[in-house]
């Protein structure tokens, strides 16, 4: 069953009297389950096409249908209703609240969930035992290491169990240690949760763990490889 | 709800920044608080002293008086009619004839009125009981701004002129019985108190009078032959006084605030600005633009909540302090031709606290929404880059 599918997309952003053309007819669909990677150098439109896919920005032409909704048609409200409920997002800096502590950062998209406090708290113990880090509930995340930090956007993604978690050079500002370690807690949980991984990346380390790999130049899908799975 | 349960953790997690803006705020809240109270005090202390030493709960004028043209004194007196007579008689209303006339004192000349008005009344605060206490019948009493600008003491006589209703000049010297402390000036300045029966004989105006003022338990209402003024009426002057002492109390407040508010307006600039990618995170969470506006114009809005719980907690102290001690307003400001006491109480009242409240409340919304609308024309990729200029 395809949870994104990518129509002849085109994204063009606007550069003094002309337009730089971002994605360039992208076609592409990706199923439940999968655990993806898009690869290719900087400017290559790696997190552009993450950003259409997320609902964050809408294509210039074509389409991207994610969770059979229409990202094009969407309006400000519906869109953030499928980010709040079914995507997840994970980003290269961690992106946490400075001022929340770890269990408040986690209980964030909750908040907007209107869940009951002891339901928000239930998901958050669940989703912070998940990447390891329950004794941190109460500190504050400049307390954290870099490693920690990304486990806890990791908590703050899954925490609403979501069908996408879209991750944006997760392992970026990470040790090979810590890189291996948060690559190793996404691919459990999409495992035992079935929860669809896609990232953006340019890391070698990821690249490893990826079980498919597309791979982008200037913009275009150049080519997509489903690696075999060795027992 | 939740804006506003984030617009708090916010403000308070963004320490010093906050304290500084809520403390700004907050004096601007207490200084409107305090000058307000102190007008208001003063404002209701001058009607209770004018209304207890000078215009009752109302007055009767006969119909040519003006008490602002004094050309119109002369004329201004008529016979009592019977229905205003059975209202003295039961303690309702209490006559005052006036009279121009000229004293002489220690050789210089000055002019005065001369105000009539019964011993035995107990309408107003005049002490003219003392009138009656004179050994050779002609006495005044006469107030201590009267008794300074004459150099008069207790027990001086004073040579008084006068016309009589005929136009005849007359003179004689009167005793002052005793000189009374009043915070109203217009009863002392340049008035002199006497037996409303001597000046009745002095100017050959047997049974006549010039206003009649009506006391707390008159039933207030027209009286045939007699002008009613009321209270509001003869107040008006003061309330014109008050209004303008407000408006310029409120420009020295209003400076104040729209320092704090433009405070509060720099710091929500910055803080958009430099809360970029924070903004980008909570879009990507799953907020819409709407709320993440909401929550940093709650957030600057919660900064006049703040001021309003620090300003209390210094503001209520002095206020009760200040009210049980006063505001000494000086001797100097007690001239100034208006109802004004050397000591003012302050009065705060709930309307007042609940307006200047809500104004700080409003203004404050209003600053920190016009940065915030710009977060709604950000596109949620920048933001999360922090590239927004």
């Amino acid at each position: 069953m395809a949870i994104i599918e990518i129509k002849d997309l085109v994204k063009k952003f606007p550069v003094g009297n002309g337009f730089f053309t971002a994605l360039n007819q992208i076609n592409l669909t990706i199923e439940k389950g999968e655990f993806a990677g898009i690869i290719g150098p900087s400017g290559s439109g790696k997190t552009t096409l993450l950003n259409i896919i997320g609902s964050l920005d809408t294509p210039t032409e074509g389409n991207a249908i994610v969770l059979d909704k229409s990202i094009s048609e969407l309006s400000h409200k519906q869109a953030a209703q499928l980010r709040n409920k079914h995507i997840g997002f994970i980003f290269q800096t961690y992106n946490l609240l400075p001022i929340y502590t770890v269990f408040e950062n986690v209980e964030f998209p909750l908040l907007l969930q209107s869940l009951s406090a002891s339901e928000r708290k239930k998901a958050v113990l669940q989703a912070l035992e998940w990447v390891g880090l329950t004794d941190k509930a109460k500190s504050k995340p400049n307390m954290l290491s870099g490693g920690e930090c990304q486990r806890v956007a990791i908590a703050r993604s899954m925490v609403k169990q979501p069908q996408l978690v879209l991750a944006d050079e997760p392992t970026a500002n990470l040790d090979s240690k810590n890189s291996h370690h948060i690559l190793e807690t996404m691919k459990k949980l999409n495992r035992e949760l079935g929860v669809t991984f896609l990232f953006s990346t340019h890391d070698e380390k990821v690249m490893q763990h990826l079980d498919r790999i597309i791979s982008l130049e200037d913009g275009k899908v150049v080519k997509d490889e489903i690696k075999t799975v060795t027992l | 709800m939740l804006a506003l349960q984030l617009a708090f953790k916010n403000l308070i997690g963004a320490g010093l920044r906050t304290w500084l803006n809520v403390t700004v705020l907050s004096f601007a809240f207490v200084l409107m608080v305090f000058y307000n109270g102190m007008i208001d005090g003063w404002n209701r202390q001058g009607r209770n002293d004018t209304q207890a030493w000078e215009i009752g709960q109302g007055q009767y004028w006969e119909h040519t008086y003006d008490r602002y043209d004094p050309y119109t004194i002369q004329d201004a007196h008529q016979p009592i009619s019977d229905e205003a007579n059975d209202m003295i008689i039961k303690g309702e209303l209490t006559p005052v004839l006036i009279s121009q006339a000229t004293i002489y004192p220690q050789g210089r000349v000055q002019s005065v009125i001369l105000k009539g008005i019964d011993p035995n009344q107990t309408i107003l605060e005049l002490p003219t009981a003392d009138l009656r206490n004179t050994q050779n019948g002609y006495s005044a009493i006469i107030g201590e701004r009267m008794a300074n600008d004459s150099k008069l003491k207790v027990g001086d006589n004073i040579l008084v002129r006068w016309r009589d209703k005929n136009g005849m000049f007359d003179a004689m010297e009167i005793q002052i019985a005793s000189i009374f402390k009043c915070d109203v000036p217009s009863v002392d300045k340049g008035q002199m108190y006497i037996s409303l029966e001597v000046l009745r004989k002095m100017t050959n105006m047997q049974n006549e009078a010039t206003m009649l003022i009506a006391g707390k338990n008159s039933e207030l209402g027209p009286v045939e032959d007699w002008d009613f003024k009321t209270s509001d009426f003869l107040l008006a002057e003061f309330d014109a006084i008050i209004k303008s002492k407000k408006a310029g109390g409120m420009i020295m407040s209003g400076l104040l605030l729209v320092i704090a508010l433009l405070a509060i307006f720099d710091t929500q600039v910055l803080s958009i600005f430099r809360r970029q990618k924070e903004i980008g995170t909570y879009i990507a969470l799953g907020m819409t633009r709407g709320q993440v506006v909401g929550i940093f114009t709650v957030e600057g809005g919660a900064h006049s909540i703040l001021a309003a719980i620090l300003g209390a907690a210094y503001g209520i102290p002095l206020f009760l302090w200040l009210n049980s001690v006063g505001i000494p307003m000086g001797k100097e400001n007690t001239d100034m031709g208006i109802a004004i006491s050397e000591i003012i109480y302050p009065y705060y009242s709930f309307g007042m606290l609940l307006s200047s409240f809500i104004l700080v409340v409003i203004s404050a919304t209003i600053v920190s929404y016009m940065p915030a609308r710009k977060i709604s024309k950000m596109k949620p990729t920048d933001a999360l880059k922090g590239k927004l200029q």
